[in-house]
């Protein structure tokens, strides 16, 4: 994949989430509960390209263990530090709109603190990945360690839908005005799009490295 | 029945290992003691209302039990490495899900020994009235437990040969540790305040076997690449 691809996804996401911004900014201002209401517009297309960052690096993990192609892992690295970046747009958005709604930074909500652990759990996957010096082995244990991250993903999903807390319920969102419904989604294809970007540039980067490191080690030989 | 066989005689070598030197098992018990000593400095026990006393003493045991426990799960493999004991394991003729099994039934036998010793001892200091509800208590110690012991060991397996061993075992368990913690507290903390399981609590105690169910599970399919390459 070429520079061509990097640039143009990054620059779909940059007219995509400029616009969605812009529209949020034009939305009349309304009272306060209309005012907050406005965290839909980064907050959640966060979260949406969080898990779908994690659904993606679980099937390269997957698909590294049946394949044992390092393309795969880097595909799974790529997209596990795509999703923390969504993931921490997401908390520090809401820990913004905590902070307006309720004057608190954090709250120990249920559906908060299960992300905040996804994040930890997949932070340990980074982790674990920088202490394996052998390429193939860090590429499978880090698979291994990857679907087991993954597996803490359905509790915190769970617990924003079902775990009653602090966090508002999706349902809520029935309340938002119907024309702030499309902005949603142009900014969730936005940050899908700057996703793709952030992926395809980290998997050119990781090949560069592989090259640079099977060329260390010719060298090495002669 | 032959997988039964299997799994059996790596408890049986690991145990017998242990008992022979006891150097996990004394210096997890010691461990242990240290971090309930510790807790009394955090509050002051005697000016603690016994309510709030009863509020915390779930977080408090499963801290120091997931403590301790690190110290036995990270001999697990690596007591394997003097002598290439590990290759001549992984070399034998049982399948690695045996292998790994037998390890993590044994793993499971010395952190849960250890907890056995501390929860009366944490009684005494506290003055928690912790029996009230015995046997669910134990289901709880048991499934909490062996979810410790299944990632544990998996853990101890993944870092056994990579740098940073020490440090990377704890900063790998704990996170993932979390749900299964979170819910063996929640469950302990009821339970010794004398209440029984009922809808509410039951939720935790689904979570919890879910947690073990699932992990067990992905544990022993996966171990073979973690074991093998």
């Amino acid at each position: 994949m070429g520079k061509e691809a990097i640039y143009g996804a990054g620059a779909v996401s940059a007219v995509l989430l400029g616009w969605g911004g812009a529209t949020m900014l034009r939305l009349p201002a309304g009272d306060a509960s209309i005012l907050v209401a406005k965290i839909v517009f980064f907050y959640a297309p966060a979260a949406f390209a969080a898990v779908l960052a994690a659904a993606v690096s679980l099937a390269a993990s997957v698909l590294f263990l049946r394949t044992k192609e390092l393309r795969y892992d880097a595909l799974a690295v790529s997209a596990t530090e795509a999703g923390l970046i969504f993931l921490a747009v997401n908390l520090v958005t809401g820990c913004i709109w905590g902070h307006a709604r309720r004057g608190l930074w954090w709250t120990w909500d249920p559906a908060i603190s299960s992300a905040l652990v996804c994040g930890l759990v997949y932070a340990s996957y980074l982790m674990l990945r920088r202490a394996v010096e052998e390429p193939t082995q860090c590429a499978s244990f880090s698979a291994v360690w990857s679907i087991f991250c993954f597996l803490d993903c359905p509790i915190a999903i769970a617990a924003v839908y079902r775990w009653r807390g602090q966090h508002p319920h999706p349902a809520l969102w029935a309340g938002v005005p119907s024309g702030w419904l499309a902005a949603l989604a142009w900014n969730t294809a936005g940050m899908l799009a700057m996703g793709v970007a952030i992926v395809l540039l980290r998997m050119r980067q990781e090949a560069v490295e592989r090259e640079l490191d099977s060329l260390r080690r010719t060298v090495h030989v002669i | 029945m032959d997988f039964i066989r299997q799994f059996w005689v790596v408890t049986i070598k690991d145990l017998r290992a242990e008992f022979r030197t006891k150097e996990a098992l004394n210096a997890s018990l010691a461990f242990a003691l240290v971090i309930l000593v510790l807790f009394s400095f955090a509050f002051d026990a005697a000016d603690l209302e016994q309510n709030a006393m009863n509020e915390i003493s779930g977080g408090l045991l499963w801290i120091a039990f997931a403590f301790a426990g690190t110290l036995v799960l990270n001999r697990s493999f690596v007591r394997e490495l003097p002598n290439d004991c590990l290759d001549g394991l992984v070399a034998a003729p049982i399948s690695r899900s045996a292998l790994f099994l037998g390890k993590a039934i044994a793993n499971f036998a010395l952190v849960l020994a250890v907890e056995l010793v501390s929860l009366p001892v944490f009684g005494i200091f506290y003055h928690v009235r912790w029996a009230r509800q015995f046997p669910e208590l134990m289901l709880v110690l048991v499934l909490g437990t062996w979810g410790v012991t299944i990632i544990g060991t998996m853990t101890s397996a993944l870092t056994v040969n990579i740098k940073l061993r020490e440090v990377m075992l704890p900063m790998l368990t704990y996170p993932i540790l979390v749900p299964a913690l979170m819910s063996a507290m929640q469950l302990t903390t009821r339970l010794m305040a004398g209440d029984a399981i009922d809808a509410d609590t039951g939720l935790w105690l689904k979570m919890l076997i879910g947690f073990d169910v699932i992990y067990t599970a992905v544990s022993l399919l996966l171990i073979e690449v973690v074991l093998i390459g």
